[in-house]
């Protein structure tokens, strides 16, 4: 395999050192409430109004696991091709940090619920290295656990002294997803953090919204010789909260690995945060961090049970999963890999190309058109493809008039521009506008241009001054246009040319 | 003796406590004879006995007899609650900064 290119390190490096990454995600699960009480999970509501006695761990309270919360971490585990666990339980993970007030916070441990997984990234032709256009990721372990709640450090009088705690997000459903150390570059950790996302989505598991720390990202990174079977000595990275960052910090960590190394020192085991400020990893304090966590089952909740039929069921309502709809759209509608990765980036999109051609547009037209058109228009206008003016059916309609030649494909855009302004459909915009009659110059002028060549005889007869002969001109254009062409426009246009 | 003062001080440390010189050997003690009482366990031969961490466990395997539908509900105790934090600053709770040492 060709060595990929990292931004920052000198190629001759990196032919010999390899990076391996692995990453961990968490995600938010969609629920409507926590994982353990009834607290609502809804995101910048006023502070310390989401909470009750089990998530604020006050003493004498219980939690009771929330089974849409379990049933999103199935769904997510199925989609990720796990295996989810017949029985797993929940342990407690053992820290003093006020941003947890039971003192531990409540995750899965030596029985996860769900391992052994994969996901598959694809290059979309884009892969840094040009080599094949997909590479299969290994999925660790998937497991639940409670988010902590909000810390704030900076911001107050007293910041100097004192942190001031938000405990809405305290006890918010996650799963975390551990990958295996199988990716070698950061292009390819971005092409993972980018599927698993597009599969959270899709799956509606999560809606990844990482502005709101919904979804987020921490990596394990080492560098070992080329040809070498061990592993070198990994650093985590934390902090990597956009898909920009993910890049920069991995970026930076692999040089600086490869730095240490090359100048014959060693990796030290530990924690580092990427600094956006600085474009930079920095250690935490080891103090901060002390690594002791002191894990023991969970007495309060019983063990998880996933029934064979519960797993089933959940399969069967399981919808059709990024991968699939692209290689279906290019087998089903015969467009090409780039047009269908386009097309299924989102469902909403993916739904509204096939509702496009079930009401009649032919597929190919219908993926160009929504690419350039109805894409670029909602990107100008910031709206999102489920606020788009212009409906499925209402595309096809216009798709069909300029399929079957009654208007060019640019007066079929100045239609389509108008739709969108208005909301209108294409035929009242044709109706109103006389536009089913082609008054587009520059194309009057090329079918002009076409029959004055054709018929030099004409046009020779014309110039030595047989008037009569201008409406042979004219007829041709107009027939050529199956009498769609706007008659004025071509006179003049005429006129003009044989002048 | 199983507890020593090495022991006392990272169980403190990952507690965010500080223990004066005394207050060590006292705890070392006191955690060292709980230990040892709950070590007469170990002289029982449980090699064939499968851990177990809830009682409750085997109560209904097939199905999830305690779980919770996700219907969220409104539980106004923020008041009350900070009223009995130690150095509440509403809406906030409000609590030292966690020192570097």
């Amino acid at each position: 395999m060709a060595t990929q290119q990292i931004r920052g390190v000198a190629p001759d490096l990196l032919e010999r050192y390899e990076p391996v990454i692995g990453l961990e995600v968490h995600a938010q699960l969609k629920t409507a409430s926590k994982i353990f009480c009834a607290c609502s999970t809804r995101f910048g509501d006023p502070p310390n109004t989401n909470v009750c006695p089990v998530c604020l761990g006050l003493p004498g309270t219980l939690p009771v696991l929330n089974r849409r919360a379990l049933e999103l971490a199935i769904r997510a585990s199925l989609a990720l091709h796990c295996n989810v666990q017949e029985s797993s339980r929940f342990a407690r993970k053992n820290y003093f940090y006020p941003d947890l007030p039971k003192g531990y916070q409540i995750s899965m441990y030596e029985l996860p619920l769900a391992t052994g997984g994969w996901l598959e990234i694809e290059f979309n032709g884009a892969r840094p290295d040009k080599t094949g256009t997909s590479k299969r990721i290994g999925i660790t372990r998937l497991h639940l656990e409670e988010d902590a709640a909000k810390a704030m450090h900076e911001g107050f009088p007293d910041s100097d002294r004192n942190s001031y705690i938000d405990y809405n997000r305290c006890g918010v459903p996650l799963i975390e997803i551990v990958s295996e150390p199988d990716l070698r570059s950061p292009a390819e950790a971005y092409a993972y953090l980018t599927t698993l996302k597009q599969v959270l989505e899709y799956t509606e598991v999560s809606d990844c919204n990482m502005e709101e720390g919904s979804l987020r990202c921490d990596a394990n990174v080492s560098v070992r010789r080329r040809g070498a079977e061990k592993f070198g000595t990994k650093t985590e990275v934390k902090n990597l909260n956009s898909f920009r960052y993910l890049q920069h910090a991995l970026e930076y960590e692999i040089e600086r690995h490869i730095g240490v190394l090359e100048s014959g020192g060693q990796i030290e085991q530990e924690t580092r945060l990427w600094n956006l400020g600085a474009g930079r990893t920095e250690p935490m304090r080891s103090k901060e961090y002390a690594h002791d966590y002191r894990y023991f089952p969970e007495p309060d909740l019983l063990p998880v049970r996933v029934s064979a039929a519960w797993k089933a069921e959940i399969e069967r309502a399981m919808p059709e999963l990024p991968g699939a709809k692209r290689a279906r759209f290019i087998h089903d509608y015969g467009i090409t890999p780039y047009d269908a990765g386009v097309l299924a980036d989102t469902r909403a999109l993916a739904d509204y190309f096939e509702a496009v051609v079930r009401a009649g547009a032919p597929a190919k037209t219908a993926a160009n058109w929504i690419q350039t058109e109805l894409l670029r228009r909602l990107k100008d206008a910031g709206k999102e493809i489920s606020e788009s003016p212009v409906a499925p059916a209402a595309l096809a309609d216009l798709l069909k008039l300029v399929e079957s030649g009654q208007i060019t494909a640019a007066s079929g855009k100045k239609v389509f521009a108008k739709m969108f302004e208005t909301g209108q459909p294409a035929q009242a915009i044709i109706a109103a506008e006389g536009v089913s009659q082609i008054s587009d110059a520059g194309e009057i002028e090329r079918l002009c241009r076409e029959v004055i060549a054709a018929n030099p005889d004409n046009v020779a007869k014309y110039r030595a001054g047989n008037e009569g002969v201008f409406k042979f001109f004219v007829g041709q254009v107009i027939r050529a246009t199956r009498g769609q062409a706007n008659p004025q426009l071509v006179n003049d246009t005429l006129k003009r040319l044989l002048g | 003796m199983k507890i020593t003062r090495e022991d006392v001080l990272h169980v403190a440390e990952l507690a965010h406590l500080e223990l004066t010189e005394s207050e060590v050997e006292t705890y070392r003690r006191q955690l060292d004879s709980i230990l040892t009482y709950v070590e007469k366990l170990n002289e029982l031969d449980t090699v064939q006995v499968e851990p177990m961490a809830q009682v409750l466990a085997s109560a209904d395997p097939a199905e999830n007899i305690s779980l919770r539908e996700d219907v969220p509900r409104v539980c106004e105790v923020t008041r009350e609650v900070l009223s009995g934090a130690p150095d509440p600053s509403p809406p906030y709770f409000r609590v030292p900064k966690v020192i570097e040492r």
